[in-house]
């Protein structure tokens, strides 16, 4: 599915004095089957802006269009079947966890989607899996009796089980260890290849961003800075930093090394990539 | 023996916990024979996966939940007695992942307030504590803004403040940086470090970022309860192997560093930072 976003401006609590603009007429389009990374300082709008994507936050001005459809100009039953497409991982699981048993919380979606009994359950299933959960220890466990980065797989799980044809995830990786940021975003990546899916990553990793993205969308004060390939968006460097963001450790280490190797590339945002570029101007 | 004791701030001597599981009768074991100590003025970083129970030790220092087994003592105090209680919860403080829902008041100085004034000190030494401790995070010019303008990083530092104002000699830090952009998590280790190092504060710092604590004085690795690995970060790091397979991982210096040495390249295995990292290539 295509998402595309159109002079999309949103206030909160308009016209009462604590009101606040936190998009100002933001202008994207999302294509189908593509994977799209969103950075930004925190507070730059990037929650805000992906709650309009599932119709949780109704613009102040502007809209979104779904596969060219207006979202917000849709029947309500439209909608509600336009959700089960759209899956969102909120930024704090523990607002999205809410049944008794997490074998019950992650089936919750796929029964609003009206399915049989045994795909739910195999949903379930597959999708606790993907999330490196072991089904069988976890599936009685009440969700508010697990670790933060527990609950957080949680919440992914609930989500993956949808399968949805746009995956939004916010901030998924914070939380969880590093074997279950990589797991999670390699079965991440391999839904998007092997489905098509459209995926939005919004991470405040910019190791994460380098490594999985094909476009950057780039937040700062509630408007788009940079809409670019990772290769763009991180060479600038010092806009990034201006605005209370960064390059990953690896692209510094890059800038640094220049000084001593004049010829080695700056577009290098992970250690297998480093490690090939350094290896080759020290090898000559 | 009385030479240590007194230098000791933390000791948890083989401590089990269970959290009681209210489906069945089974409980779940989070640590099972945890001991450590931590020094005055230590700077001590804890590792784990996730669910292997650094979370349920940070409570258990903090008074908050109580040892199924064994004992945790905190500048002397057992968190058993509970005429304790107040006590450690105020010498020991606590900063969480979540900057959204820490901070209670509507105005940042009344926030920083709120610890004392729980704890009855007068309102003059209030005032001076409030200042010292915004001063201190690097936040005084804020004092009368509302929490809700803050961005996640200065949220975490008048947290950080408000746990300064109740005057600990120890912090534990969950997670502080988990949900910060990258300026906010430079923002939030610098005040440790410097609260660490100026202050002499007594630092545990739970993370899942491997790089914030390259400089700490020690690295303990929690793994399904137990504590498996404990020393200083270039020892701790230079286990890439082990690390990885209890779910860990090193810097991104020191994994490119392992990476460059198994193609055959001569380069140190502990290296941790970019300035090392640059001085191996360039020499
Ligand atoms: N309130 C609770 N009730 C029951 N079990 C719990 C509770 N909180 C945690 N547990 C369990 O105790 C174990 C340790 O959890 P803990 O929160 O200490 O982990 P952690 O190391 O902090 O993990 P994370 O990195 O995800 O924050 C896990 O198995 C978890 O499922
Ligand atoms: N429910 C709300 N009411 C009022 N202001 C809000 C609300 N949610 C977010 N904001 C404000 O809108 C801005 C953007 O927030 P958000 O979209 O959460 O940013 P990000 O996800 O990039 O951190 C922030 O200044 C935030 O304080
Ligand atoms: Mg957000
Ligand atoms: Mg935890």
């Amino acid at each position: 599915m295509s998402v595309e976003i159109k002079n999309l401006s949103h206030t909160y609590s308009e016209g009462s004095p604590f009101e606040f603009k936190a998009l100002k007429d933001v202008n994207i389009t999302i294509e189908d089957g593509s994977f799209i990374g969103i950075i930004g300082h925190t507070g730059s709008g990037k929650s805000t802006l992906i709650q309009h994507l599932n119709g949780l936050l109704t613009p102040t001005s502007g809209s979104v269009l779904v596969d060219g459809k207006d979202i917000f100009d849709a029947k309500k039953a439209e909608l509600i079947a336009l959700r089960h497409h759209i899956g969102l991982v909120f930024q704090y699981p523990e607002h999205q966890l809410f049944e008794e048993t997490v074998q019950k919380d992650v089936a919750f979606g796929p029964k609003n989607q009206g399915l049989s009994e045994e795909e739910i359950d195999q949903r379930v299933k597959q999708s606790i899996k993907m999330v490196g959960l072991d089904f069988d220890a976890i599936k009685d466990k009440s969700p508010f009796e697990l670790s933060g980065g527990q609950m957080r797989r949680v919440a992914i799980a609930g989500v993956l089980a949808m399968e949805p044809s746009v995956l939004i995830l916010d901030e998924p990786t914070a939380g969880l260890d590093p074997r279950g940021r990589e797991e999670i975003l390699a079965q991440i990546k391999s839904l998007h290849n092997q489905k098509k899916i459209t995926v939005i990553l919004v991470s405040h990793s910019m190791e994460d961003i380098g490594k999985m993205v094909e476009k950057i969308l780039v937040m700062n004060e509630g408007e788009v800075v940079f809409f670019d390939t990772p290769n763009r968006v991180f060479t600038e460097i010092t806009t990034l930093e201006s605005i209370g963001l960064a390059v990953p450790e690896v692209t510094y280490l890059m800038r640094r090394l220049k000084e001593k190797y004049p010829e080695i590339r700056e577009d290098i945002f992970t250690v297998e990539a480093a490690k090939n570029e350094i290896l080759k101007v020290i090898r000559g | 023996m009385t030479m240590e004791s007194n230098n000791r701030m933390i000791d948890v001597r083989d401590v089990h916990f269970a959290y009681p599981h209210n489906n069945e009768n089974e409980s779940v074991v989070a640590l099972d024979g945890v001991s450590l100590h931590i020094k005055k003025g230590e700077f001590v970083g804890i590792i784990g996966h996730n669910g292997s129970g650094k979370s349920t030790l940070s409570k258990l220092l903090n008074a908050i939940i109580f040892p199924t087994q064994g004992d945790v003592i905190v500048s002397g105090l057992n968190t058993k007695n509970h005429e304790n209680l107040w006590t450690i919860r105020q010498t020991a403080g606590m900063v969480f992942q979540n900057p959204d829902n820490q901070l209670v008041a509507t105005i940042v100085e009344e926030d920083v307030a709120f610890g004392p004034e729980n704890l009855g000190v007068p309102p003059q030494e209030i005032r001076e504590r409030v200042d010292r401790a915004l001063a201190v995070v690097e936040m005084q010019a804020y004092a009368h803004q509302k929490p809700h303008q803050l961005s996640g990083g200065q949220k975490q530092r008048i947290a950080i403040a408000g746990i300064l104002a109740m005057e600990p000699e120890c912090i534990i830090f969950d997670e502080p940086t988990a949900m910060l952009d990258p300026s906010g998590r430079r923002e939030v280790m610098e005040t440790i470090k410097r609260l660490n190092r100026d202050k002499d504060m007594t630092v545990i710092h739970i993370t899942h970022f491997m790089e914030e604590i390259i400089a700490a004085d020690r690295i303990i690795v929690l793994d399904k309860g137990k504590v498996v690995m404990e020393g200083e970060p270039r020892t701790i790091f230079r286990q890439v192997k082990r690390l990885k397979e209890i779910g860990l991982d090193v810097p991104q210096m020191t994994e490119l560093a392992y990476e460059l040495r198994s193609e055959g390249l001569k380069i140190a295995d502990d290296v941790l930072s970019i300035e090392e990292m640059v001085d191996a290539l360039c020499q």
